[in-house]
Protein backbone atom coordinates (compact mmCIF):
# COMPACT_ATOMS: atom_id res chain seq x y z
CA UNK A 1 0.00 0.00 0.00
CA UNK A 2 2.88 2.33 1.00
CA UNK A 3 4.60 2.08 -2.09
CA UNK A 4 1.34 2.49 -4.70
CA UNK A 5 1.59 5.86 -2.58
CA UNK A 6 5.05 6.57 -2.67
CA UNK A 7 4.91 5.87 -6.57
CA UNK A 8 1.49 7.63 -6.73
CA UNK A 9 2.86 10.51 -5.19
CA UNK A 10 5.97 10.73 -7.88
CA UNK A 11 3.68 10.59 -10.90
CA UNK A 12 1.40 13.47 -10.21
CA UNK A 13 4.38 15.31 -9.09
CA UNK A 14 5.89 14.93 -12.54
CA UNK A 15 2.78 15.70 -14.67
CA UNK A 16 2.17 18.53 -12.18
CA UNK A 17 6.14 20.09 -12.54
CA UNK A 18 5.45 19.53 -16.46
CA UNK A 19 2.98 21.51 -18.68
CA UNK A 20 1.19 18.56 -19.35
CA UNK A 21 -1.36 18.38 -16.57
CA UNK A 22 -1.94 22.64 -17.04
CA UNK A 23 -2.28 21.68 -20.66
CA UNK A 24 -4.93 18.98 -20.30
CA UNK A 25 -6.94 20.87 -17.85
CA UNK A 26 -7.00 24.27 -19.75
CA UNK A 27 -7.69 22.34 -22.58
CA UNK A 28 -10.37 19.87 -21.19
CA UNK A 29 -11.62 23.34 -19.31
CA UNK A 30 -12.22 25.20 -22.39
CA UNK A 31 -13.87 22.44 -24.80
CA UNK A 32 -16.43 21.80 -22.01
CA UNK A 33 -17.19 25.24 -21.04
CA UNK A 34 -17.52 26.14 -25.22
CA UNK A 35 -19.81 23.09 -25.21
CA UNK A 36 -21.70 24.23 -22.30
CA UNK A 37 -22.72 27.23 -23.22
CA UNK A 38 -23.26 26.64 -26.66
CA UNK A 39 -26.05 23.67 -25.72
CA UNK A 40 -27.51 25.79 -22.67
CA UNK A 41 -27.75 29.24 -25.16
CA UNK A 42 -29.85 26.75 -27.15
CA UNK A 43 -31.83 25.26 -24.20
CA UNK A 44 -32.56 28.53 -23.35
CA UNK A 45 -33.76 30.02 -26.50
CA UNK A 46 -36.09 26.48 -27.19
CA UNK A 47 -37.60 27.54 -23.94
CA UNK A 48 -38.11 30.99 -24.65
CA UNK A 49 -39.99 30.38 -28.25
CA UNK A 50 -41.96 27.80 -26.25
CA UNK A 51 -43.26 30.23 -24.11
CA UNK A 52 -43.50 33.13 -26.72
CA UNK A 53 -46.12 30.43 -28.70
CA UNK A 54 -48.09 30.70 -25.94
CA UNK A 55 -47.87 26.81 -25.29
CA UNK A 56 -44.96 26.22 -22.64
CA UNK A 57 -43.47 22.68 -23.01
CA UNK A 58 -42.54 20.83 -20.33
CA UNK A 59 -38.66 20.97 -20.52
CA UNK A 60 -36.02 19.42 -18.65
CA UNK A 61 -32.62 20.77 -18.15
CA UNK A 62 -31.14 17.11 -17.33
CA UNK A 63 -32.65 15.51 -20.10
CA UNK A 64 -32.08 17.87 -22.51
CA UNK A 65 -28.53 19.65 -20.92
CA UNK A 66 -26.71 17.58 -18.99
CA UNK A 67 -27.23 14.11 -20.35
CA UNK A 68 -26.19 15.28 -24.10
CA UNK A 69 -23.21 17.26 -22.82
CA UNK A 70 -21.35 14.62 -20.80
CA UNK A 71 -22.32 12.19 -23.19
CA UNK A 72 -19.89 14.24 -25.40
CA UNK A 73 -17.31 14.95 -23.37
CA UNK A 74 -16.80 11.08 -22.46
CA UNK A 75 -16.14 11.03 -26.21
CA UNK A 76 -13.55 14.19 -26.03
CA UNK A 77 -12.00 11.95 -22.95
CA UNK A 78 -11.06 9.70 -24.90
CA UNK A 79 -8.57 11.68 -26.88
CA UNK A 80 -7.19 13.24 -23.69
CA UNK A 81 -6.21 9.57 -21.97
CA UNK A 82 -3.14 9.32 -25.26
CA UNK A 83 -1.72 11.94 -23.46
CA UNK A 84 -2.15 11.34 -20.11
CA UNK A 85 -0.73 7.91 -20.42
CA UNK A 86 1.64 7.80 -23.07
CA UNK A 87 4.80 8.68 -20.83
CA UNK A 88 3.80 6.33 -18.01
CA UNK A 89 6.51 3.59 -18.97
CA UNK A 90 7.79 4.84 -22.10
CA UNK A 91 10.19 7.56 -20.64
CA UNK A 92 10.94 5.02 -17.76
CA UNK A 93 12.35 2.84 -20.36
CA UNK A 94 13.80 5.62 -22.27
CA UNK A 95 16.03 7.02 -19.69
CA UNK A 96 16.64 3.86 -18.18
CA UNK A 97 14.80 4.96 -14.53
CA UNK A 98 13.11 1.86 -15.10
CA UNK A 99 16.04 0.69 -13.33
CA UNK A 100 16.18 1.51 -10.73
CA UNK A 101 11.93 0.54 -10.03
CA UNK A 102 12.76 -3.18 -10.59
CA UNK A 103 15.64 -2.99 -9.02
CA UNK A 104 13.50 -1.66 -5.43
CA UNK A 105 12.24 -3.86 -3.33
CA UNK A 106 9.08 -3.22 -4.46
CA UNK A 107 6.68 -5.23 -6.58
CA UNK A 108 5.63 -4.54 -10.16
CA UNK A 109 2.18 -4.35 -9.61
CA UNK A 110 3.14 -1.75 -6.78
CA UNK A 111 4.46 0.34 -9.78
CA UNK A 112 1.61 -0.46 -12.39
CA UNK A 113 -0.60 1.11 -9.68
CA UNK A 114 0.48 3.80 -8.68
CA UNK A 115 1.12 5.03 -12.27
CA UNK A 116 -2.51 4.04 -13.16
CA UNK A 117 -4.03 5.67 -10.24
CA UNK A 118 -2.02 9.01 -10.65
CA UNK A 119 -3.26 8.82 -14.22
CA UNK A 120 -6.63 8.73 -13.49
CA UNK A 121 -6.15 11.59 -10.37
CA UNK A 122 -5.03 13.68 -13.16
CA UNK A 123 -8.46 12.86 -15.43
CA UNK A 124 -10.43 13.17 -12.02
CA UNK A 125 -9.16 16.40 -11.62
CA UNK A 126 -10.39 17.53 -15.36
CA UNK A 127 -13.91 16.23 -14.06
CA UNK A 128 -14.04 18.28 -11.13
CA UNK A 129 -13.38 21.48 -13.29
CA UNK A 130 -15.87 20.73 -15.35
CA UNK A 131 -18.27 20.19 -12.74
CA UNK A 132 -17.84 23.84 -11.78
CA UNK A 133 -19.92 24.92 -15.00
CA UNK A 134 -22.85 22.42 -13.81
CA UNK A 135 -23.04 24.49 -10.39
CA UNK A 136 -24.46 27.55 -12.32
CA UNK A 137 -27.35 25.40 -13.02
CA UNK A 138 -28.00 24.59 -9.47
CA UNK A 139 -27.83 28.76 -8.97
CA UNK A 140 -30.32 29.28 -11.30
CA UNK A 141 -32.63 25.99 -12.16
CA UNK A 142 -33.26 22.97 -10.04
CA UNK A 143 -31.90 20.46 -12.02
CA UNK A 144 -31.38 16.76 -10.19
CA UNK A 145 -28.10 16.15 -8.75
CA UNK A 146 -28.20 11.81 -8.58
CA UNK A 147 -28.02 11.20 -12.00
CA UNK A 148 -25.49 13.60 -12.48
CA UNK A 149 -23.19 11.85 -10.04
CA UNK A 150 -24.24 8.77 -11.65
CA UNK A 151 -23.27 10.23 -15.24
CA UNK A 152 -19.91 11.32 -13.56
CA UNK A 153 -18.78 7.85 -12.45
CA UNK A 154 -19.55 6.55 -15.44
CA UNK A 155 -17.07 8.80 -17.18
CA UNK A 156 -14.80 8.44 -14.76
CA UNK A 157 -15.21 4.43 -14.81
CA UNK A 158 -14.87 4.77 -18.88
CA UNK A 159 -11.64 6.86 -18.71
CA UNK A 160 -10.06 4.11 -16.08
CA UNK A 161 -10.76 1.39 -18.14
CA UNK A 162 -8.83 3.09 -21.35
CA UNK A 163 -6.26 4.77 -19.08
CA UNK A 164 -5.23 1.10 -18.22
CA UNK A 165 -5.13 -0.14 -21.46
CA UNK A 166 -3.00 3.09 -22.36
CA UNK A 167 -0.36 2.11 -19.25
CA UNK A 168 -0.57 -1.16 -20.95
CA UNK A 169 0.43 0.25 -24.50
CA UNK A 170 2.97 2.26 -22.46
CA UNK A 171 4.95 -0.47 -22.01
CA UNK A 172 5.27 -2.07 -25.14
CA UNK A 173 7.87 0.98 -26.24
CA UNK A 174 10.07 3.37 -25.30
CA UNK A 175 8.70 6.19 -27.63
CA UNK A 176 6.35 8.07 -26.03
CA UNK A 177 5.08 9.02 -29.61
CA UNK A 178 4.13 5.44 -30.51
CA UNK A 179 2.91 5.21 -27.54
CA UNK A 180 0.23 8.20 -27.99
CA UNK A 181 -0.50 6.62 -31.42
CA UNK A 182 -0.85 3.11 -30.50
CA UNK A 183 -3.42 4.08 -27.55
CA UNK A 184 -5.31 6.49 -29.71
CA UNK A 185 -5.60 4.38 -32.25
CA UNK A 186 -7.34 1.92 -29.61
CA UNK A 187 -9.13 4.16 -28.08
CA UNK A 188 -10.91 5.48 -31.76
CA UNK A 189 -11.40 1.79 -32.30
CA UNK A 190 -13.27 1.05 -29.05
CA UNK A 191 -15.75 3.50 -29.89
CA UNK A 192 -16.31 2.90 -33.43
CA UNK A 193 -17.35 -0.36 -32.64
CA UNK A 194 -20.57 0.38 -31.27
CA UNK A 195 -21.52 2.02 -35.47
CA UNK A 196 -21.99 -2.26 -35.83
CA UNK A 197 -24.58 -2.36 -34.05
CA UNK A 198 -26.47 0.86 -35.48
CA UNK A 199 -27.36 -1.10 -39.21
CA UNK A 200 -26.32 -4.81 -38.51
CA UNK A 201 -28.54 -7.00 -36.10
CA UNK A 202 -26.07 -10.22 -36.67
CA UNK A 203 -24.42 -12.06 -33.68
CA UNK A 204 -20.92 -11.00 -34.51
CA UNK A 205 -22.26 -7.49 -34.68
CA UNK A 206 -23.97 -7.60 -31.62
CA UNK A 207 -20.90 -8.85 -30.10
CA UNK A 208 -18.66 -6.01 -31.44
CA UNK A 209 -21.13 -3.57 -30.63
CA UNK A 210 -21.18 -5.31 -27.03
CA UNK A 211 -17.16 -4.26 -26.69
CA UNK A 212 -17.41 -1.29 -27.53
CA UNK A 213 -16.95 1.76 -24.65
CA UNK A 214 -19.53 3.84 -25.59
CA UNK A 215 -22.29 1.49 -25.32
CA UNK A 216 -21.91 0.74 -21.88
CA UNK A 217 -22.15 4.05 -21.35
CA UNK A 218 -25.31 4.90 -22.15
CA UNK A 219 -27.28 3.34 -19.03
CA UNK A 220 -24.82 5.96 -16.62
CA UNK A 221 -25.67 8.55 -19.31
CA UNK A 222 -29.75 8.03 -17.93
CA UNK A 223 -28.51 8.42 -14.39
CA UNK A 224 -28.58 4.72 -13.84
CA UNK A 225 -25.94 2.38 -12.28
CA UNK A 226 -26.49 -0.86 -14.44
CA UNK A 227 -24.40 -3.53 -13.08
CA UNK A 228 -23.83 -5.21 -16.40
CA UNK A 229 -22.13 -1.99 -17.36
CA UNK A 230 -19.65 -1.46 -14.41
CA UNK A 231 -18.82 -4.86 -14.47
CA UNK A 232 -17.92 -4.30 -18.14
CA UNK A 233 -15.71 -1.05 -17.15
CA UNK A 234 -14.22 -3.02 -14.52
CA UNK A 235 -13.17 -6.09 -16.31
CA UNK A 236 -11.20 -3.95 -18.93
CA UNK A 237 -9.09 -2.21 -16.02
CA UNK A 238 -8.65 -5.80 -14.88
CA UNK A 239 -7.34 -6.70 -18.37
CA UNK A 240 -5.65 -3.36 -18.65
CA UNK A 241 -4.03 -3.81 -15.70
CA UNK A 242 -3.24 -7.36 -16.01
CA UNK A 243 -1.57 -6.93 -19.53
CA UNK A 244 0.93 -4.31 -17.94
CA UNK A 245 1.93 -6.86 -15.15
CA UNK A 246 2.65 -9.61 -18.20
CA UNK A 247 4.40 -6.63 -20.29
CA UNK A 248 6.57 -5.76 -17.60
CA UNK A 249 6.97 -9.61 -16.45
CA UNK A 250 8.36 -10.19 -20.32
CA UNK A 251 10.15 -6.74 -20.71
CA UNK A 252 12.61 -8.42 -18.12
CA UNK A 253 12.99 -12.10 -20.17
CA UNK A 254 13.43 -10.41 -23.40
CA UNK A 255 15.37 -7.74 -22.27
CA UNK B 1 27.96 -12.04 0.61
CA UNK B 2 27.68 -12.88 -2.95
CA UNK B 3 27.92 -16.45 -4.42
CA UNK B 4 27.35 -16.82 -8.34
CA UNK B 5 26.35 -20.94 -9.47
CA UNK B 6 26.83 -21.77 -12.93
CA UNK B 7 25.11 -18.29 -14.06
CA UNK B 8 23.69 -18.50 -17.53
CA UNK B 9 21.83 -15.62 -19.63
CA UNK B 10 20.64 -16.79 -23.00
CA UNK B 11 19.12 -14.06 -24.72
CA UNK B 12 17.51 -15.09 -28.54
CA UNK B 13 20.29 -15.86 -30.30
CA UNK B 14 23.68 -15.18 -28.27
CA UNK B 15 24.82 -16.60 -25.16
CA UNK B 16 25.27 -13.57 -23.06
CA UNK B 17 26.58 -15.04 -20.10
CA UNK B 18 27.88 -18.99 -20.04
CA UNK B 19 28.28 -20.67 -16.60
CA UNK B 20 29.80 -18.16 -14.91
CA UNK B 21 30.77 -19.22 -10.93
CA UNK B 22 32.64 -16.74 -8.16
CA UNK B 23 32.33 -16.15 -4.61
CA UNK B 24 32.69 -12.56 -3.01
CA UNK B 25 33.60 -12.48 0.28
CA UNK B 26 31.92 -9.44 2.90
CA UNK B 27 33.81 -5.90 2.79
CA UNK B 28 35.41 -6.76 -0.31
CA UNK B 29 36.09 -4.78 -3.23
CA UNK B 30 36.00 -6.63 -6.84
CA UNK B 31 36.72 -5.87 -9.90
CA UNK B 32 34.92 -6.82 -12.86
CA UNK B 33 36.98 -6.97 -15.75
CA UNK B 34 36.32 -7.22 -19.16
CA UNK B 35 36.21 -5.72 -23.05
CA UNK B 36 33.03 -4.16 -24.34
CA UNK B 37 30.12 -6.50 -24.60
CA UNK B 38 31.65 -9.50 -22.65
CA UNK B 39 28.74 -9.83 -20.12
CA UNK B 40 29.33 -7.60 -17.17
CA UNK B 41 26.15 -5.66 -17.35
CA UNK B 42 24.00 -8.78 -18.01
CA UNK B 43 25.80 -10.79 -15.14
CA UNK B 44 24.91 -7.57 -12.75
CA UNK B 45 21.26 -7.04 -13.86
CA UNK B 46 21.39 -10.53 -12.79
CA UNK B 47 22.37 -9.66 -9.43
CA UNK B 48 20.13 -7.01 -9.29
CA UNK B 49 17.06 -9.13 -9.99
CA UNK B 50 16.49 -6.92 -13.00
CA UNK B 51 16.94 -9.73 -15.33
CA UNK B 52 16.23 -13.57 -14.50
CA UNK B 53 19.08 -15.90 -15.45
CA UNK B 54 18.25 -18.79 -17.80
CA UNK B 55 19.90 -21.04 -15.88
CA UNK B 56 22.35 -21.35 -13.01
CA UNK B 57 21.74 -19.03 -9.87
CA UNK B 58 23.28 -16.36 -7.53
CA UNK B 59 22.77 -15.87 -3.72
CA UNK B 60 23.32 -12.46 -2.19
CA UNK B 61 23.53 -11.77 1.29
CA UNK B 62 22.45 -15.43 1.74
CA UNK B 63 19.05 -14.68 -0.55
CA UNK B 64 18.36 -16.50 -4.28
CA UNK B 65 18.13 -13.91 -6.53
CA UNK B 66 14.87 -15.76 -8.26
CA UNK B 67 13.53 -17.54 -4.85
CA UNK B 68 13.54 -14.11 -3.08
CA UNK B 69 13.93 -11.51 -5.31
CA UNK B 70 12.42 -8.54 -2.42
CA UNK B 71 14.93 -9.75 0.21
CA UNK B 72 17.75 -9.39 -2.28
CA UNK B 73 17.10 -5.91 -3.76
CA UNK B 74 16.35 -4.92 -0.02
CA UNK B 75 20.24 -5.51 0.40
CA UNK B 76 21.40 -4.42 -2.75
CA UNK B 77 22.52 -1.01 -4.28
CA UNK B 78 22.35 -0.74 -8.20
CA UNK B 79 24.13 2.21 -9.91
CA UNK B 80 23.30 1.05 -13.42
CA UNK B 81 25.45 2.04 -16.66
CA UNK B 82 24.05 5.49 -16.58
CA UNK B 83 22.65 7.07 -13.60
CA UNK B 84 18.65 6.09 -13.49
CA UNK B 85 17.80 9.77 -12.79
CA UNK B 86 14.56 12.20 -13.40
CA UNK B 87 15.10 15.06 -14.94
CA UNK B 88 12.40 17.24 -13.59
CA UNK B 89 12.91 16.50 -9.97
CA UNK B 90 15.17 18.00 -7.36
CA UNK B 91 18.41 16.26 -6.23
CA UNK B 92 17.28 16.42 -2.47
CA UNK B 93 13.85 15.18 -3.91
CA UNK B 94 15.15 12.56 -5.76
CA UNK B 95 17.21 11.21 -2.80
CA UNK B 96 14.18 11.10 -0.46
CA UNK B 97 11.98 9.42 -2.96
CA UNK B 98 14.71 6.73 -3.73
CA UNK B 99 15.03 5.90 0.07
CA UNK B 100 10.94 6.07 0.25
CA UNK B 101 11.17 3.17 -2.42
CA UNK B 102 14.06 1.21 -0.64
CA UNK B 103 11.60 1.29 2.49
CA UNK B 104 13.16 4.18 4.44
CA UNK B 105 10.48 6.45 6.21
CA UNK B 106 10.72 9.37 9.02
CA UNK B 107 13.89 10.79 10.65
CA UNK B 108 15.53 8.02 9.52
CA UNK B 109 15.37 8.98 6.25
CA UNK B 110 16.03 12.57 6.37
CA UNK B 111 19.41 11.19 8.43
CA UNK B 112 20.69 9.10 5.81
CA UNK B 113 19.45 12.05 2.80
CA UNK B 114 21.49 14.39 4.61
CA UNK B 115 23.96 11.46 5.40
CA UNK B 116 24.70 10.51 1.07
CA UNK B 117 24.78 14.24 0.42
CA UNK B 118 27.62 14.99 2.33
CA UNK B 119 29.41 11.24 1.44
CA UNK B 120 28.75 11.72 -2.30
CA UNK B 121 29.47 15.33 -2.30
CA UNK B 122 26.63 16.49 -3.54
CA UNK B 123 25.09 18.35 -0.76
CA UNK B 124 25.79 21.84 -2.61
CA UNK B 125 23.57 21.34 -5.70
CA UNK B 126 20.77 19.29 -3.63
CA UNK B 127 18.09 22.16 -4.66
CA UNK B 128 19.07 22.00 -8.59
CA UNK B 129 17.08 20.09 -11.12
CA UNK B 130 18.39 16.71 -11.98
CA UNK B 131 18.14 17.34 -15.78
CA UNK B 132 20.63 20.09 -14.97
CA UNK B 133 23.50 18.60 -13.56
CA UNK B 134 26.84 18.02 -14.76
CA UNK B 135 28.22 14.44 -15.94
CA UNK B 136 30.24 14.22 -12.63
CA UNK B 137 27.46 15.12 -10.15
CA UNK B 138 25.15 13.13 -12.06
CA UNK B 139 27.48 10.22 -11.45
CA UNK B 140 27.85 11.19 -7.77
CA UNK B 141 24.16 11.34 -7.27
CA UNK B 142 23.67 7.79 -8.97
CA UNK B 143 26.26 6.54 -6.44
CA UNK B 144 24.21 8.56 -3.75
CA UNK B 145 20.90 6.64 -4.32
CA UNK B 146 22.75 3.51 -4.62
CA UNK B 147 23.90 3.39 -0.67
CA UNK B 148 21.04 5.59 0.32
CA UNK B 149 19.62 2.66 2.52
CA UNK B 150 22.74 1.50 3.75
CA UNK B 151 22.79 -1.98 1.52
CA UNK B 152 25.21 -4.89 2.60
CA UNK B 153 26.26 -5.16 -1.31
CA UNK B 154 26.70 -2.35 -3.89
CA UNK B 155 26.76 -3.29 -7.41
CA UNK B 156 28.54 -0.81 -9.34
CA UNK B 157 28.21 -0.76 -13.22
CA UNK B 158 31.28 1.45 -15.02
CA UNK B 159 30.86 4.00 -12.22
CA UNK B 160 33.83 6.17 -13.61
CA UNK B 161 32.49 5.99 -17.52
CA UNK B 162 32.32 9.24 -18.76
CA UNK B 163 34.19 10.86 -16.05
CA UNK B 164 36.78 13.73 -16.41
CA UNK B 165 40.59 12.18 -14.89
CA UNK B 166 40.08 14.53 -11.77
CA UNK B 167 36.52 13.23 -11.67
CA UNK B 168 37.36 9.41 -11.88
CA UNK B 169 40.12 10.09 -9.29
CA UNK B 170 37.27 10.99 -6.87
CA UNK B 171 35.01 8.28 -7.85
CA UNK B 172 37.41 5.53 -7.07
CA UNK B 173 38.37 7.69 -3.84
CA UNK B 174 34.35 7.25 -2.76
CA UNK B 175 34.46 3.85 -4.03
CA UNK B 176 37.19 2.76 -2.36
CA UNK B 177 36.15 5.02 1.13
CA UNK B 178 32.91 2.76 1.12
CA UNK B 179 34.37 -0.80 1.14
CA UNK B 180 34.70 -1.26 4.86
CA UNK B 181 30.50 -0.89 5.52
CA UNK B 182 29.52 -2.44 2.05
CA UNK B 183 30.68 -5.74 -0.48
CA UNK B 184 31.56 -3.84 -3.62
CA UNK B 185 31.29 -5.42 -6.68
CA UNK B 186 32.53 -2.75 -9.83
CA UNK B 187 32.74 -3.67 -13.57
CA UNK B 188 34.74 -2.04 -15.87
CA UNK B 189 36.97 -1.81 -18.84
CA UNK B 190 39.89 0.28 -17.72
CA UNK B 191 42.70 -2.03 -16.14
CA UNK B 192 44.36 0.56 -13.62
CA UNK B 193 40.88 1.08 -11.91
CA UNK B 194 41.14 -2.49 -11.34
CA UNK B 195 44.23 -2.26 -10.16
CA UNK B 196 43.54 0.62 -8.03
CA UNK B 197 40.58 0.40 -6.44
CA UNK B 198 39.97 -3.29 -6.13
CA UNK B 199 41.46 -6.44 -4.03
CA UNK B 200 40.07 -8.96 -5.98
CA UNK B 201 39.57 -9.44 -9.85
CA UNK B 202 37.10 -11.28 -11.91
CA UNK B 203 37.68 -11.24 -15.47
CA UNK B 204 35.43 -12.20 -18.15
CA UNK B 205 35.06 -12.29 -22.08
CA UNK B 206 32.47 -13.04 -24.39
CA UNK B 207 30.48 -14.03 -21.80
CA UNK B 208 32.76 -16.51 -19.92
CA UNK B 209 34.67 -16.32 -17.05
CA UNK B 210 38.88 -16.40 -17.85
CA UNK B 211 40.05 -15.37 -14.71
CA UNK B 212 39.06 -14.59 -10.65
CA UNK B 213 42.15 -13.83 -8.44
CA UNK B 214 43.55 -11.19 -6.29
CA UNK B 215 45.10 -8.50 -7.64
CA UNK B 216 48.60 -9.37 -5.87
CA UNK B 217 48.47 -12.85 -7.11
CA UNK B 218 47.75 -11.92 -10.87
CA UNK B 219 50.21 -9.06 -10.48
CA UNK B 220 52.43 -11.57 -8.75
CA UNK B 221 51.75 -14.13 -11.89
CA UNK B 222 52.69 -11.25 -13.91
CA UNK B 223 56.24 -10.03 -12.29
CA UNK B 224 57.06 -12.44 -9.88
CA UNK B 225 58.05 -15.32 -12.43
CA UNK B 226 59.83 -13.70 -15.63
CA UNK B 227 58.65 -14.88 -18.65
CA UNK B 228 60.67 -14.42 -21.87
CA UNK B 229 60.22 -15.21 -25.43
CA UNK B 230 63.68 -16.10 -27.50
CA UNK B 231 63.43 -16.12 -30.96
CA UNK B 232 66.19 -18.14 -32.14
CA UNK B 233 67.51 -18.36 -35.71
CA UNK B 234 70.76 -20.13 -37.86
CA UNK B 235 72.10 -19.05 -40.50
CA UNK B 236 72.08 -22.16 -42.12
CA UNK B 237 68.60 -23.51 -42.03
CA UNK B 238 66.66 -24.28 -39.16
CA UNK B 239 67.80 -24.59 -35.33
CA UNK B 240 67.37 -28.18 -33.26
CA UNK B 241 64.56 -27.34 -31.05
CA UNK B 242 65.77 -29.99 -28.35
CA UNK B 243 69.43 -28.60 -28.51
CA UNK B 244 68.65 -24.73 -27.93
CA UNK B 245 65.97 -26.26 -25.18
CA UNK B 246 69.01 -28.42 -23.65
CA UNK B 247 71.31 -25.14 -23.72
CA UNK B 248 69.01 -22.81 -22.53
CA UNK B 249 68.22 -24.55 -19.47
CA UNK B 250 71.75 -25.13 -18.51
CA UNK B 251 71.65 -20.89 -18.28
CA UNK B 252 71.71 -20.36 -14.27
CA UNK B 253 68.59 -19.08 -12.91
CA UNK B 254 66.42 -20.70 -15.99
CA UNK B 255 63.79 -22.52 -14.53
CA UNK B 256 62.06 -23.67 -17.46
CA UNK B 257 62.50 -23.52 -21.67
CA UNK B 258 60.48 -24.71 -24.03
CA UNK B 259 59.71 -24.26 -27.67
CA UNK B 260 56.79 -22.21 -28.09
CA UNK B 261 56.25 -21.57 -32.12
CA UNK B 262 58.62 -22.53 -35.22
CA UNK B 263 58.14 -21.24 -38.68
CA UNK B 264 60.66 -22.65 -41.05
CA UNK B 265 63.98 -20.89 -39.90
CA UNK B 266 62.54 -18.99 -37.32
CA UNK B 267 62.01 -20.42 -33.72
CA UNK B 268 60.78 -18.76 -30.48
CA UNK B 269 61.24 -20.19 -27.00
CA UNK B 270 59.35 -19.43 -24.31
CA UNK B 271 61.73 -19.18 -21.43
CA UNK B 272 60.76 -18.87 -17.77
CA UNK B 273 63.06 -17.41 -14.80
CA UNK B 274 63.18 -17.15 -11.21
CA UNK B 275 63.18 -13.23 -10.30
CA UNK B 276 66.23 -11.61 -11.38
CA UNK B 277 67.81 -10.82 -14.79
CA UNK B 278 68.71 -13.36 -16.84
CA UNK B 279 68.54 -11.97 -20.38
CA UNK B 280 72.32 -10.87 -20.58
CA UNK B 281 72.96 -14.63 -20.09
CA UNK B 282 70.41 -16.16 -22.36
CA UNK B 283 71.82 -13.59 -24.63
CA UNK B 284 75.41 -14.13 -24.36
CA UNK B 285 74.40 -18.16 -24.51
CA UNK B 286 72.58 -17.83 -27.68
CA UNK B 287 75.64 -16.40 -29.49
CA UNK B 288 78.30 -17.78 -27.98
CA UNK B 289 76.38 -21.05 -29.51
CA UNK B 290 76.97 -19.87 -32.80
CA UNK B 291 73.05 -18.91 -33.26
CA UNK B 292 71.06 -15.38 -34.26
CA UNK B 293 69.40 -13.92 -31.56
CA UNK B 294 66.21 -12.39 -33.44
CA UNK B 295 64.71 -11.44 -30.56
CA UNK B 296 64.30 -11.20 -27.17
CA UNK B 297 61.48 -9.13 -25.46
CA UNK B 298 59.12 -9.94 -22.14
CA UNK B 299 55.98 -12.74 -22.51
CA UNK B 300 53.99 -10.58 -19.44
CA UNK B 301 54.67 -7.90 -17.54
CA UNK B 302 51.63 -6.75 -16.13
CA UNK B 303 47.81 -6.81 -15.24
CA UNK B 304 47.31 -5.33 -18.99
CA UNK B 305 49.40 -8.69 -20.83
CA UNK B 306 47.54 -11.05 -18.85
CA UNK B 307 43.96 -9.29 -19.52
CA UNK B 308 44.95 -8.90 -23.31
CA UNK B 309 46.30 -12.71 -22.98
CA UNK B 310 43.04 -14.10 -21.08
CA UNK B 311 40.38 -11.65 -22.98
CA UNK B 312 41.94 -12.75 -26.23
CA UNK B 313 42.03 -9.22 -27.62
CA UNK B 314 44.68 -7.73 -30.01
CA UNK B 315 46.46 -5.18 -27.80
CA UNK B 316 45.41 -1.88 -28.96
CA UNK B 317 48.36 1.04 -29.79
CA UNK B 318 47.34 2.95 -26.93
CA UNK B 319 47.21 -0.15 -24.38
CA UNK B 320 49.94 1.82 -22.18
CA UNK B 321 48.10 4.78 -21.65
CA UNK B 322 45.45 5.19 -18.66
CA UNK B 323 42.62 4.56 -20.78
CA UNK B 324 39.83 5.87 -20.47
CA UNK B 325 37.02 5.52 -22.94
Amino acid sequence: MRNIWIIWQKELRSYFVSPIAYLLLTMFALIFGWMFWNMLAAFVVYGMESQMRGQPMPMNINEEVIRPLLSNIGVIGMFFVPMITMRLFAEEKRSGTIELLTTSPIRDMEVILGKWLAAVTLYASMLLLTALNLLFLFKYGNPDWKPILVCYLGLLLQAAALLALGTFISTTTKNQIIAAAGTFGLCLMLWLLSWTGSYETSTWAQVLSYASIVTHFESFAKGVIDTKDAVFYLTLIFLGLFFTARSMESLRWRS
Amino acid sequence: MISVKQLTKKYARNLAVDHISFEVQKGQIVGFLGPNGAGKTTTMRMLTCFLPPTSGGATVAGFDVLEQPLEVKKRIGYLPESPPLYPEMETGEYLTFVGKLKGLSGAELKKRVDYVCERCAVADVRNKLLGRLSKGYRQRVGLAQAIIHNPDVLVLDEPTAGLDPKQINETRDLIKGLAGDHTIILSTHILPEVEQTCEQVVIITKGKLVATDSVTNLQNRARGAESLLVEVGARDGAVDAAVVVARLQQIPGVSRAQLKTSHGDRSVFEVESQKGFVRGELARAVVQAGWDLNELRPAAVSLEEIFLQLTGAEAPAEAGSKGVK
